[in-house]
């Protein structure tokens, strides 16, 4: 297959998926928009009785965890997409046809990361309109949105490895039952010397925490005053985690997607 | 020319042999039917040929092409339709057949050309925007098998193409695959239903366990089997001996199954019309009145108790 073939192919996928977004205009909405609602409910109905641990207003420190959730929660649309294309064996389709086969999951990743971009614009605006600032140079900002996409890029792996384990679209509800409590168990919306003991050890070692950490101090935020290793280690470990789970998920989601002809 | 040849294919899942030992053979331009029931290595064995599953053991040539050497080549000359209509569901018909044309390396204008052209053969012109969640089942079927025609392939392979459709929509598929026929296409399909095999192909294979165990044209094929059934219900199972010894006594019906349960009884028959023209007069000659009289194609299940003596 030819590199000019890949890459127009690999296009064709990722058109198939704006034309998707075209067609659905409100289902792109209400996806764009849950995040934003989540935003306002936590930072109006929770966020006054809401302590930043170390000082500091609460909106300012949750808008980073929101931005962060975001684009974890993102594993759940590629994860879904994925499942749904398998299921119904649109991807036999794609393999049975004389194209580039990556394609299918090249165009998957490049529409997917597409709409997180989106989705971070419209999250940092809903940020801004809430009162929240970033206070540090556009470099820093560049870089805790840099950081911010490397974690989508990595879930966006882990989404596809497991939409091809799962293959049936109506089991992509347990997965989904289960990213809340991964994604609670971070820093996003609380800091984890609030949470009991052993809870506080899982949060601060999230894959989320790190990036959350890192970003608020980026932006020069609240709340990145933890005192143990891995908070103290945050921006390390914002670049390290999502490389090491690009480093187990791309190898598995590749295998797993030639293991299709087993 | 052969469009299909598999020599000796096997293939094991664990411990279960979903083929073992396959051969057939399928000359150019001709229909093939697979018949064999759920679990009889149906769908392994066209998955195999389209190139989707790996050749485990043996050897599969398509349009002259090893499968397992060069896969790439096959799929240049191959169509697929699989089990479930594997189209978009939030896009529309031609918004489909554009982005498998776009994926055939057509370029955008023949693509577009292509697409028009399979709409207005299959029907589905006037489907506009409607995205094609919106289709009936037999139109998504329609549909399905356009998207697996785009570059008029050698040879087209179409797994269950009916099972999950209404009568209607049955009728629709097999019209349109009746319609590909004489333009050269070599079609291979499976099914579970003998009278879908009968319809369509000019050959039959049955297979079972994963091998083959009766091959033939369809006439071949219903003089091992017993041919077309008569079934005769009546009004008390008191009557089923009486009219069993009328149905026996039809020239050339075949050996009397009786249901009790069912109060009817069931014959293989050589001439249909013959058969039933002999049994109606001999029923009212003998005073018995049917319930219900039917002529029909031997179920799936009859043709294995005929041809392996076992049912499934």
């Amino acid at each position: 297959m030819s590199p000019r073939w890949w890459l127009a192919d690999s296009w064709t996928m990722t058109r198939r998926e704006l034309a998707r977004w075209a067609r659905h205009p409100w289902g792109a909405v209400i996806s764009l928009a849950f995040p934003v609602m989540m935003l306002v409910m936590f930072a109006f109905f929770i966020g006054g009785g809401m302590q930043v641990a170390g000082g500091g207003d609460y909106k300012e420190f949750l808008v980073p965890g929101m931005l962060v959730l975001t684009m974890a929660f993102g594993l759940e649309g590629t994860m879904t997409a994925i499942a749904q294309d398998l299921g119904k064996g649109v991807i036999d389709r794609f393999r049975s046809m004389p194209m580039a086969p990556s394609a299918v999951l090249v165009g998957r990743g490049v529409a997917d990361m597409l709409e997180s971009i989106v989705s971070l614009a419209i999250m940092i605006g809903a940020g801004l309109a809430i009162g929240w600032r970033w206070h540090g140079s556009p470099a820093s900002a560049f870089a805790a949105i840099g950081l911010l996409l490397l974690l989508r890029f990595a879930m966006l792996w882990c989404g596809i490895w497991l939409g091809l384990i799962v293959g049936r679209p109506d089991l992509v509800m347990a997965v989904q039952i289960l990213v809340w409590p991964v994604a609670f168990s971070s820093s996003a919306f609380a800091s984890p010397e609030t949470m009991p003991g052993w809870l506080g050890t899982v949060a601060d070692w999230n894959p989320m925490t790190a990036t959350a950490t890192a970003v608020r101090d980026l932006f020069g935020n609240p709340g990145v005053a933890g005192t143990s290793w891995a908070a103290e280690h945050a921006h390390l470990l914002a670049v390290l985690w999502p490389l090491v789970l690009l480093a187990i998920a791309f190898p598995m989601a590749a295998a797993r997607f030639r293991g299709l002809s087993r | 020319m052969l469009a299909i040849v598999a020599e000796g294919l096997r293939k094991t899942y664990g411990t279960k042999k979903a083929l073992d030992g396959l051969n057939m053979t399928v000359p150019s331009g001709t229909v093939h039917a697979v018949l064999g029931p759920n679990g009889a290595g149906k769908t392994t064995f066209v998955r195999t040929l389209a190139t989707l599953l790996r050749v485990e053991e043996g050897r599969a040539r398509v349009a002259g092409i090893d499968v397992a050497e060069r896969p790439a080549e096959v799929r240049r000359r191959i169509g697929l339709l699989g089990q479930s209509a594997a189209v978009d569901e939030d896009l529309s018909g031609r918004q489909n057949l554009e982005l498998f044309g776009r994926l055939y390396h057509l370029g955008a204008r023949r693509a577009a050309a292509r697409a028009a052209e399979l709409l207005e053969r299959f029907g589905l012109s006037d489907t506009g925007r409607k995205p094609v969640q919106a289709y009936s089942g037999g139109m998504r079927r329609r549909l399905d098998l356009a998207a697996s025609l785009i570059i008029e392939p050698q040879i087209l392979f179409l797994d269950e193409p009916t099972t999950g459709l209404d009568p209607r929509g049955r009728t629709e598929v097999w019209n349109a695959v009746r319609s590909l026929v004489g333009g050269g296409t070599t079609v291979l399909l499976t099914t579970q239903y003998l009278e879908e095999a009968d319809q369509l192909a000019d050959r039959i294979s049955v297979i079972d366990h994963g091998r083959v165990i009766a091959d033939g044209t369809a006439d071949e094929l219903k003089g091992k089997v017993g041919g077309d059934r008569i079934d005769v219900v009546v009004h008390e199972a008191g009557l089923l001996p009486a009219a069993a010894a009328v149905l026996a006594a039809v020239p050339g019906a075949g050996a009397v199954e009786l249901d009790e349960d069912r109060r009817s009884i069931s014959a293989p028959v050589a001439d249909r019309m013959d058969a039933l023209n002999h049994l109606v007069r001999a029923l009212h000659e003998a005073g018995i009145e049917a319930e219900d009289l039917a002529v029909r194609r031997p179920t799936l299940d009859e043709v294995f108790m005929q041809l392996t003596g076992e049912h499934r």
